[in-house]
């Protein structure tokens, strides 16, 4: 029953999406041709790799406000890395990334396990802290597209089979983690604990753990994608992807994802992001102004949220008429 | 985030007052240990004027704050009190544009903050739905309006009897600012410590289904809060606006962060049920000297961050490690 209500929740997602394009498509035909829609979805592919992460941590009750600056950070470092030692392998840097993004999450992780912190106070913490060692490691400064090497600018970009890499590593994403959700003990576990974190335990989950390893997961993808955005936008500074932790937050809820843990799939969090995704790029096509954007997301996040709330309502007994409800 | 293995004190008062009462004084030593610090630290420190400049750098979020920590005290989060001050700020300089008077500026300022008060309340307490989403989609809709408004211009143009908000002085270096800050916390020290209102708050925030059983109208105290939290938001509009002169929609960025560390700061537990006005004041005051020490030494605003960042988790980290390393 859950799941035939989940299910039926991502169709009308992909519905939306449709009507959506098809919306555009009335007055603009080339939006919806095939190599504007994957350029849409190459676009789109870092919010859907944070999402992912992110809907992983929602998914255990917590929250990850700390994953634009975390990608702000990792991003900071590898070019750094790339301007001192412009010969270093790629393979490389997309590990130093992923290792140092991993880092960061676990230090999330650690203080929301070991400490007990709640995870909102933990991540706004770190997203401050993240962002402050970006000025103090570059001074402020910039790292510029001519000061980083051609390889390092180069491999989002590189086609293979029709597709930037940038795309095709948000699809391998997808594909794993939808397997990890479905196939894994750990997968299960992230839904067990924030499902109910009583019974959780009861079955021999370790439930600060788990919320450990989603921080980890969340901190890892944000860690590749800090590399992959800025060797895609071919720049790197303090304020690089700013705010963008809420549209990630959008993405997720929209995507029907459930902020009381327990509820939520990776093909949610993708067509979460793939909605806004078509939003953003949509806008300067049908000419408003790209100063809507912001509200119009904030909109997505409240409409999405209701809609959630009152899908997933569980009915209580009522021994008290005309009880309110207490939150 | 999680509701359900938060513990409920078996007894009365004194060991949680106890408690209470010693972090607010040692917070109190704190203040005075970066006074001193600060004193040492700069010659320009010690001078009535400076000190009153420094008062600026926490009245306006502090006046926030109170209702927060009341807000927070019951369980719940607004994450867009920031967003407010952009929208508050931006209906006051569109008010300019069509020739308004001091008189009704603050009438516009207020009136838009209780609306969008009343906007997070209405979704909070009446839809069921979870605040710290509701207010991570406001805090984009609310800016995001601004933006649409504003774009990339800025009102300008307040007339100059409205200085008096954010610039005037009441008696020698004391501020209007300071006076409405000292007034403010004197009323909410009173609405939360002495009130019936104010035990409700409390009553919620540690058993929100055991206060609406013993009569208390839970949704409607928390409608009331966040109506609260609106308006006060609306007041610091009134005096940021003021102080500045002009509005742009960026204004204000990034206040709930510090809004809300400072009531943690302040002893405020972050999942509700306790908290004390006092413990806010002496934190705005912390807040306020760090920021304004550092300030002095020229150390760069996003640097502050960093402190700001690793207090927040400090002041919660710091106890639980104390308690597990004495076992």
């Amino acid at each position: 029953m859950l799941k035939r209500l989940l299910a039926s929740r991502e169709i009308l997602l992909l519905g939306a999406i449709m009507a959506l394009l098809a919306l555009i498509a009335t007055r603009f035909p080339g939006f919806v041709a095939p190599s504007n829609l994957a350029g849409v979805f190459n676009d789109t592919a870092p919010l859907i790799l944070l999402a992912i992460g992110q809907m992983i941590v929602i998914l255990t009750r917590c929250i990850d406000l700390s994953v634009a600056a975390n990608l702000a950070l990792t991003g900071m470092v590898v070019a750094m890395i790339n301007v001192a030692a412009p010969g270093m392998p790629i393979g490389v840097i997309l590990i130093v990334a992923i290792l140092l993004g991993t880092l960061l999450g676990m230090v999330n992780g650690l203080l929301v396990w070991k400490l007990d912190i709640p995870p909102i106070v933990v991540t706004l913490g770190t997203m401050t802290i993240f962002r402050g060692i970006i000025f103090l490691i570059s001074d402020g400064k910039w790292v510029n597209s001519h000061e980083m090497s051609a390889a390092f600018k180069a491999l989002p970009r590189t086609e293979l089979l029709g597709l930037p890499v940038l795309s095709w590593i948000a699809i391998a994403a997808v594909l794993i983690f939808a397997l990890v959700m479905r196939r894994t003990t750990l997968g299960r576990a992230f839904y067990a604990v924030g499902g109910s974190p009583h019974s959780a335990t009861y079955t021999g989950i370790n439930v600060g753990r788990t919320q450990f390893w989603a921080f980890t997961i969340s901190g890892a993808l944000a860690g590749l994608t800090g590399y992959l955005w800025v060797s895609r936008y071919a720049v790197a500074y303090v304020d690089i992807a700013g705010g963008f932790e809420l549209d990630v937050v959008a993405a997720c809820v929209i995507g029907g994802v459930s902020i009381a843990g327990g509820i939520g799939s990776v093909a949610g969090a993708l067509l979460g992001a793939l909605f806004l995704g078509v939003i953003k790029n949509a806008l300067p096509v049908v000419d408003i102004s790209p100063f809507w954007q912001l509200a119009i997301s904030g909109s997505a996040i409240i409409i999405a949220v209701a809609v959630n709330a009152r899908a997933n309502r569980e009915k209580g007994r009522i021994i008290l008429k005309s009880a309110e409800h207490a939150a | 985030m999680s509701t359900t293995d938060r513990f409920i004190p078996d007894r009365l008062q004194s060991p949680l007052e106890r408690r209470l009462k010693s972090w607010e004084s040692l917070l109190l030593l704190v203040a005075i240990a970066i006074f001193i610090a600060n004193s040492f630290a700069s010659p320009y420190f010690l001078n009535a004027w400076n000190l009153s400049d420094a008062t600026f750098n926490f009245t306006e979020k502090a006046m926030i704050a109170f209702a927060m920590a009341l807000l927070i005290i019951s369980g719940e989060i607004d994450l867009s009190v920031a967003s407010i001050i952009a929208l508050a700020s931006t209906a006051m300089g569109a008010a300019v544009q069509l020739g308004a008077g001091t008189p009704v500026l603050i009438l516009v300022g207020l009136g838009t903050g209780l609306l969008c008060g009343a906007f997070n309340g209405f979704l909070v307490t009446r839809m069921g739905l979870p605040s710290i989403v509701v207010t991570i989609g406001t805090m984009s809709l609310f800016r995001g309006i601004s933006y649409i408004v504003l774009g990339d211009q800025a009102f300008r143009g307040y007339p100059a009897d409205f200085a008096f908000f954010g610039q005037g002085y009441v008696f020698w270096v004391i501020s209007f600012e300071f006076v409405l800050f000292a007034l403010l916390a004197v009323i909410y020290g009173v609405l939360l410590h002495k009130t019936n209102f104010g035990r409700a708050v409390y009553a919620i925030g540690n058993n929100p289904t055991g206060a609406l059983f013993s009569g208390i109208r839970v949704a409607r105290v928390k409608f009331i809060l966040f109506l609260l939290t609106g308006l006060m938001a609306g007041v610091a509009a009134i005096c940021l606006t003021s102080r500045l002169g002009s509005t742009r929609p960026s204004i204000a960025f990034g206040w709930e962060l510090e809004v809300v560390t400072m009531v943690v700061l302040g002893g405020v537990n972050i999942l509700g049920g306790s908290g004390s006005i006092p413990g806010v004041v002496i934190a705005a005051f912390v807040m306020g000297l760090v920021t304004f020490g550092l300030g002095l030494l020229n150390v760069p605003g996003i640097v502050m961050s960093i402190v700001i960042g690793a207090l927040l988790i400090g002041v919660i980290a710091l106890p639980r490690l104390w308690k597990m390393w004495r076992g």
